[in-house]
């Protein structure tokens, strides 16, 4: 009797154990089923790299360049500026803060990363928007620097916990042995801990980069949303995740632009992957 | 930035600038503080968002906004279905996270060996982490609104966020019976206790303190978002409270949305003050959790 | 009487060979010392009787082991710890009262009645000569308990169990001499009931306590006789190396 019932609960671990994989694969799959159907509209060449997305006119223009240029955009400004900053963080809470400001350091940093993202949304819209409406003497603050200022914030709670964590795991015999030569505590720090490091801190930037690539509300709250070919960082743009935010309550089931918002949704799925496993491929190489 | 400091002072003799510009306990002092300038341009920002939102939010406080249904077109009135809607999709979606989240973990820390199978289930973890929040709405629309014919509703909306949180709970469940030192299951493995005893009087007890700790920063992550729920369940304006898990609700996150960006003229105080109740929910679910991981970190027998 | 019967044993975990052509006859209600340098394989060969050792993902046997004339590999893994109970190097309670410590066995293997545990937690406390000590606080953590005290509670535990074999794993290497002479007493008064198999690095305990003794070196076993034997005229040069502390 109770071996029959510890057969059961096993198998059920077992099963559940499987779950994640399951969910991965259920949720590709699904957005397949919607979205592939919008390749009998428009090949995929011309869906990736069409320059107008027009999805309700007749007929529809089902180009994502635009969102993937602004999306593009976005997160390279982002990227600019959260990744010294984010990194030089990680550097002063693993090596140069004393004990306690570390804790309270760290405690500053997961309370940024449970802010949620609406909330960051709407204080940039109440703060950043027009800060750079005034400096830079704009029409309107919603602009892609805007979003890139924003999304580079809420990147930062990734990249600097996991650099944090790859800075710390470094032996500490590493420090100490640069610090028995004579090196002055940055020498040991950008010399030998950054490069010992390096995998972890790659990761870190990955990760925090595919956060930023799949941010949804702050960035249709204060980038503008104009589904046209960026030429300037100072103009509005609209990411391929804002497209779907903002698009999919209006658009009609089974229609082409219901399918090509799925179609979005397949690609960002696809980087999503991309950068994930890439970035667990370097923190497994840091492991070896 | 040694340069420039070099330059600023030309009176100096060549020779001592040039040992100047070497010299590795300036350069440690200018690299320090740029790194205290970054930490500070991170931390700074933090509490300034912190205090602008409870003061501005603060006012609009009061018995009648918590308590009363949105009128005059969201104008005015109160968030009370908001409130209560996003507490029924966190409770919906843990009901159904956690005990897969927890069998998972146990599965991966207690079954799993150090095989293809279980590379692939953390790599699948990891990625289902990684998701984009609107993905996890489409995949939502897709299987439980469209294909499962729930509509949307609670239902749907709830089993979205769950399986959005369920690599948290897994990651976090997971680290705390890895924490469960390895000599605990071979004393009593070795008193004739099966797998599963062994797991359900020896580890789990031992775990649960973490396991709490990650189903509250679950709970905390599906409280917070928004995209999933957009095409799923949340109601841009429902003055009133459902009456089955197959209705439609409005949810805080998605209610500020909609204040701040969709409907004209909406009174500072209303949306300030949302914001404070959403951060303040969403904050005292961190704060709980920190506080329990704390109580029994300090409690810890071995 | 034979209580194991160990045919041409054969232990691998991945590649490394860990125990090698073993063959053995250990007699019940005996003390057997084993002993060898580290490494040598003794642990290895402990945890093989009670199975413990496919706990790890990698690891192989060939050969049989006879445990009371049945092959243990064909027995079910539970029975053969409850018969066959382990004390380890290091006193480990579990993380919970001294109550339930040595009640753990006994409520795993199905008995709910508390008046029933009560009795085979006291009866046991006092084999292991501890009842005297914790009896007004039996609800307390085991973690309260001084390192000899634990080590009695955790061959309480096993008692508990009523188990016909008690595996020592190096049992007195965290304690001080005058707790180790506890442990050593309760095992000769155990030995009346019970088999008992002692895994030690302290060649003079080995002497002291066993009625027979093997040596074991690099996954072999090198010789086993009876313990005055071994310590006065042993067969193998290597053997009489060891004991009079030449290597290990």
């Amino acid at each position: 009797m109770r071996k029959l019932k510890e057969f059961v609960i096993e198998k059920l671990i077992l099963f559940c154990g499987l779950a994640s994989i399951f969910f991965v694969v259920l949720i590709f799959l699904f957005l397949l089923k919607e979205g592939l159907a919008v390749f009998k509209t428009v090949t995929p060449p011309q869906f990736l790299f069409g320059k107008s997305w027009y999805p309700i006119s007749e007929p529809p223009h089902l180009g994502i360049l635009p969102l993937i240029l602004g999306s593009l955009m976005v997160t390279l400004g982002a990227a600019l500026i959260s990744i010294p900053i984010g990194v030089a963080c990680a550097v002063y809470i693993a090596e140069v803060a004393p004990l306690k400001i570390k804790e309270i350091l760290k405690s500053g940093i997961e309370l940024l990363a449970a802010i949620p993202s609406v909330v960051l949304g709407f204080i940039g819209m109440v703060t950043i928007v027009p800060w750079i409406k005034s400096i830079f003497h704009l029409p309107t603050g919603l602009t892609a620097l805007s979003g890139a200022v924003m999304l580079a914030f809420m990147a930062m709670p990734t990249i600097v916990s996991i650099a944090e964590d790859a800075l710390y795991s470094v032996p500490k015999t590493y420090k100490e042995g640069a610090l028995a030569l004579g090196a002055t505590h940055w020498q040991a720090i950008h010399r030998v801990i950054l490069p010992a490091a390096s995998s972890g801190i790659m990761a870190a930037v990955m990760l925090g980069i595919g956060r930023v690539i799949g941010e949804t509300m702050a960035v249709m709250m204060i980038t503008g949303n104009a589904a046209v070919i960026p030429h300037s960082i100072l103009q509005p743009v609209r990411t391929l995740t804002a497209t779907i935010a903002a698009e999919m309550g209006e658009a009609v089931v089974g229609s082409e632009h219901y399918f090509a918002l799925f179609a979005v949704g397949i690609v960002l799925f696809v980087i999503s992957f991309i950068v994930n496993v890439g970035a667990d491929l370097f923190l497994h190489k840091k492991e070896q | 930035m040694n340069d420039s400091n070099v330059t600023e002072c030309p009176a100096s003799p060549a020779l001592k600038l040039k040992k100047r510009s070497r010299d590795p306990v300036l350069t440690q002092r200018l690299a320090f503080a740029f790194l205290f300038v970054s930490t500070l341009l991170i931390i700074v920002p933090v509490g300034l968002i912190i205090v602008i939102i409870v003061q501005k939010g603060l006012p609009g406080i009061t018995w009648q906004f918590l308590s009363d249904i949105p009128r005059q077109g969201m104008r005015s009135g109160g968030i009370f279905p908001a409130i209560l809607g996003t507490i029924y999709l966190v409770s919906g979606a843990i009901v159904f996270a956690l005990p897969i989240g927890l069998l998972s973990a146990v599965y991966l820390s207690e079954y799993a060996r150090g095989n293809f199978l279980t590379r692939l289930i953390k790599l699948a973890i990891v990625n289902l982490a990684g998701v984009p929040s609107v993905v996890y709405g489409l995949f939502g629309l897709a299987l439980f609104v469209t294909f499962f014919k729930f509509g949307a509703s609670i239902l749907s909306g709830a089993l979205t966020l769950g399986i959005m949180i369920l690599p948290i709970i897994i990651t976090a469940s997971l680290e705390a019976l890895e924490s469960v030192p390895h000599s605990f299951r071979e004393a009593s493995r070795s008193l004739g206790a099966s797998r599963w005893q062994t797991i359900r009087y020896v580890v789990l007890p031992n775990a649960i303190s973490g396991i709490i700790t990650g189903t509250i920063l679950g709970l905390g992550r599906a409280a917070g978002e928004t995209a999933p729920i957009l095409f799923t369940v949340a109601a841009f304006y429902l003055p009133q409270l459902p009456g089955s898990i197959f209705d439609q609700v409005m949810a805080l996150p998605y209610h500020l949305y909609v204040i701040s960006t969709q409907v004209p003229n909406v009174d500072e105080k209303i949306r300030y003050g949302t914001a404070l109740v959403l951060l303040a929910m969403v904050l005292f679910m961190n704060l709980a959790a920190v506080v329990i991981r704390c109580r029994f970190r300090k409690k810890k027998k071995w | 009487m034979v209580e194991f019967l160990i045919k041409d044993l054969n232990i691998w975990f991945g590649q490394i060979h860990a125990m090698k052509n073993v063959n053995m006859e250990i007699g019940s209600k005996q003390i057997l010392s084993v002993i060898g340098p580290a490494n040598s394989g003794k642990t290895t060969f402990l945890r093989m009787l009670n199975r413990l050792n496919e706990l790890n993902d990698n690891f192989r046997m060939t050969g049989e082991v006879l445990f009371g004339g049945r092959d243990i590999v064909e027995m079910d893994p539970e029975t053969v710890r409850k018969k066959i109970g382990m004390v380890f190097a290091l006193p480990l309670p579990l993380p919970m009262s001294i109550f339930d410590n040595v009640a753990y066995g006994v409520k795993v293997s199905g008995v709910r009645n508390r008046k029933l545990q009560a009795a085979a937690v006291e009866k046991a406390l006092k084999q292991a000569y501890l009842w005297d000590e914790v009896k007004d606080r039996l609800d307390t953590s085991a973690f309260k308990l001084s390192g000899g005290q634990q080590q009695r509670l955790c061959i309480a535990r096993t008692l508990a169990v009523e188990p016909r074999v008690i595996l020592f794993d190096e049992p007195c290497s965290g304690l001080d001499p005058i707790s180790t002479a506890k442990v050593e007493e309760a095992m000769l008064v155990l030995k009346k009931d019970y088999t008992i198999i002692l895994v030690t690095n302290n060649v003079k305990q080995a002497a002291r306590v066993g009625d027979r003794t093997a040596f074991f070196l690099s996954s072999e076993l090198v010789e086993m006789d009876g313990t005055d034997k071994i310590f006065t005229a042993p067969r193998d040069k290597r053997t009489d190396d060891y004991i009079r502390g030449k290597f290990g």
